[in-house]
């Protein structure tokens, strides 16, 4: 079990980058400590996959140093960083029975049989498949495969870290959950730190203390689950998380209020700095209402999604989302929005430029 | 309720109509000869199974059964091998990819008797390129129109040549259908070269390695047209591969009763060799 850092790590899968755009990766700077649960959220090709396979010495990167417990092991193989790592694809081998399977990682590293067995039977048992020990690992059902390459990592005693890349991919969704589970239960048992990357964000938030979003190979936003849904500090990580995403509204700014559609939408706190470039208004749909007065849009379409209703608005060229409780209005009513103003944020050039009220603020506002 | 009836058996009647003409009928002609005795004018006299006996207790059968056995197990054990370390080594990506597979593919598409013709100029002791080369450069004496062994070098280094291909060709299509994952795996876990290929590159190989051998050992059995081309089956009986020596007692002889016989014990462990064979690699996959 290790502290991993990452300092200042770049990679380019071509033989001379010149600009930013042939990074894959551009200039990451992490710490992840010892224990943790941690996600990569990103959409396919954000670069989550290429920062996984770094960290598990598959790839060497063009610039930048990985740390264990502060020692460089940017030049390490994978074999000698005692890292695990579960593939989209149960990775088995077919011949071997489950046992040997287990077992391979320590048979290959020369431990004694006696050592081997102990380990086995210990990691058989977390992971209940201790009844299987003896079938051909070819004969498994693929989430019994998947448990069996998350079995192979955690056999070695000495293991610093766990990834996992997108590995509910291939598994029954009413299996997915139960697999979940066992994962969350396998990091409070081992302790080792886990690293899950994964495009989907209820895998992300269910299993990770921590999330890191990525876009176009860059670190969006670090936080908790609740950070994340509460503050995205970029509208990437708004639009990303969420169901449906945040609402990105284009604005125009006067007098320290947000202008969108001739109407002023009042903002949840003071503006940082001067902001220059594309303004635009972030607000989830659960914070949106349907009102008597507020922001005239009309309603484009109504989906039941089960506990409550999502109503899908037009104003002014924009689409507008309200999670709203009951029955939603028919198609095509005008209706008036109304914007929860301590969830309304303000983004300039994409990232979070507004800040929450303090009672200062707060005084002067109602002045 | 379960409503019977017979019209399934309509949708099978093309096939057999073409099993029938494809294989069945031309078969029956061959037992028809196989248990009678002509001497021409459609004229036939009931034999029996005189001829399967007369067949099975022949020395000379059991010589070309035995050169024919002792051959395909030399290109086998050679071929297989051969065909997987050359796989092995072919690039997975890249420019040389199809230029591999094309030099690889190009012997295949020789035909067979232009094969042989190309092998006989070549090892010619005095113009060929290999023998003058072998005789009068090396000062090796080598002439497979004299040299039973000389002779049985070249019919299998010929195969070789010929066909290795096929192996390589299906084997390097089990390697490259590996996902990288399972090397990656395989590293993070410890693995050496040779467990990678031992518990990876093997047990991905096996069903297009099975249909390879199969393939392999089916074709040389009954292969014919290189070596009657090359040797003649010639010096002496050294190469009278079961076919040629079928071919001598049906074509030179006249004798179709026997010749008729040995065809279907030819054909019999043709089959039950196949049979077998995959029959033992294919059974664990089962349960």
């Amino acid at each position: 079990m290790a502290k991993i850092t990452l300092s200042k790590l770049r990679h380019s899968y071509m033989p001379a980058p010149q600009s930013p755009s042939d990074y894959a990766l551009k200039e990451i700077d992490l710490d992840w400590s010892d224990g943790g649960a941690y996600a990569l959220l990103g959409p396919s090709g954000c670069g989550k996959s290429t920062l996984l396979n770094i960290i598990s010495g598959l790839l060497v990167p063009s610039e930048g140093q990985i740390l264990f417990d502060g020692q460089d092991v940017t030049a390490l193989p994978p074999d000698q960083r005692n890292i695990a790592q579960v593939f989209q694809f149960p990775v088995i081998y077919d011949t071997m029975t489950v046992y040997d399977n287990l077992a391979f990682p320590l048979r290959n590293r020369g431990r004694d049989e006696a050592t081997v067995k102990t380990r086995v039977m210990a990691i058989a048992e977390m992971l209940e498949v201790t009844d299987m020990l003896q079938t051909r690992a070819a004969n498994l059902s693929p989430d019994n495969k998947q448990k069996i390459s998350m079995g192979r990592g955690l056999v070695r005693e000495d293991v610093n870290v766990v990834m996992f890349d997108e590995p509910l991919t291939v598994i029954d969704p009413h299996l997915k959950w139960k697999l979940r589970s066992k994962l969350k239960e396998l990091h409070q048992r081992v302790k080792a730190t886990m690293i899950y990357v994964t495009h989907d964000q209820t895998e992300a938030l269910t299993f990770a203390d921590q999330v890191v979003v990525m876009q176009d190979g860059e670190v969006v936003q670090i936080g908790t689950p609740v950070e994340l849904f509460d503050r995205p500090a970029h509208t990437f990580v708004g639009h990303f998380i969420g169901s449906p995403g945040m609402n990105i509204l284009p604005c125009t700014l006067q007098a320290g209020a947000a202008r969108f559609a001739d109407q002023t939408i009042a903002l949840e706190g003071p503006i940082r700095g001067k902001p220059q470039g594309k303004t635009e208004v972030g607000i989830r749909p659960e914070f949106v209402s349907l009102a008597d007065t507020g922001l005239p849009a009309t309603v484009t379409k109504v989906s039941d999604v089960g506990r409550h209703t999502v109503v899908e608005c037009q104003a002014s060229g924009s689409r507008i989302n309200a999670v709203i409780e009951g029955a939603g209005p028919a198609t095509g009513t005008p209706v008036h929005l109304d914007f929860r103003r301590d969830q309304t944020r303000l983004y300039v050039d994409g990232w979070l430029a507004s800040t929450p009220d303090t009672p200062d603020t707060a005084a002067e506002a109602t002045q | 309720m379960k409503t019977e009836n017979q019209k399934a058996w309509f949708f099978v009647l093309p096939v057999l109509v073409l099993v029938a003409f494809n294989a069945l009928i031309p078969m029956m002609t061959v037992v028809n000869y196989s248990v009678q005795e002509t001497f021409g004018d459609n004229v036939f006299f009931w034999q029996g199974l005189d001829w399967f006996e007369q067949i099975l207790r022949s020395d000379r059968f059991h010589a070309a059964l035995g050169r024919q056995f002792l051959f395909t197990f030399l290109i086998l054990i050679i071929e297989v091998p051969l065909g997987i370390i050359i796989a092995l080594a072919m690039p997975r990506k890249g420019f040389w990819v199809p230029v591999c597979l094309v030099t690889m593919a190009l012997p295949m598409l020789i035909p067979w008797n232009v094969v042989g013709a190309m092998w006989n100029i070549f090892t010619l002791p005095d113009i060929g390129l290999l023998g003058y080369f072998l005789n009068h450069v090396l000062g090796v004496s080598y002439d497979m129109t004299q040299n039973p062994l000389a002779a049985w070098v070249t019919i299998v280094t010929m195969d070789v040549w010929h066909w290795t291909s096929l192996v390589v060709l299906l084997a390097y299509a089990g390697l490259v259908s590996i996902p990288d994952a399972y090397y990656q795996a395989a590293k993070i876990d410890g693995a050496s070269n040779w467990a990678v290929f031992r518990f990876i590159q093997l047990p991905k190989m096996k069903t297009v390695l099975t249909i390879a051998i199969l393939l392999r050992f089916m074709d040389s059995f009954n292969i014919y047209t290189e070596p009657f081309v090359l040797t003649g089956g010639g010096p002496g009986n050294s190469t009278t591969l079961l076919s040629i020596d079928l071919v001598k007692i049906a074509l030179g002889q006249f004798d179709l009763g026997p010749a008729a016989a040995m065809s279907l014990i030819y054909f019999a462990i043709t089959l039950l060799v196949s049979w077998l064979f995959y029959t033992l690699m294919t059974k664990d996959d089962l349960n």
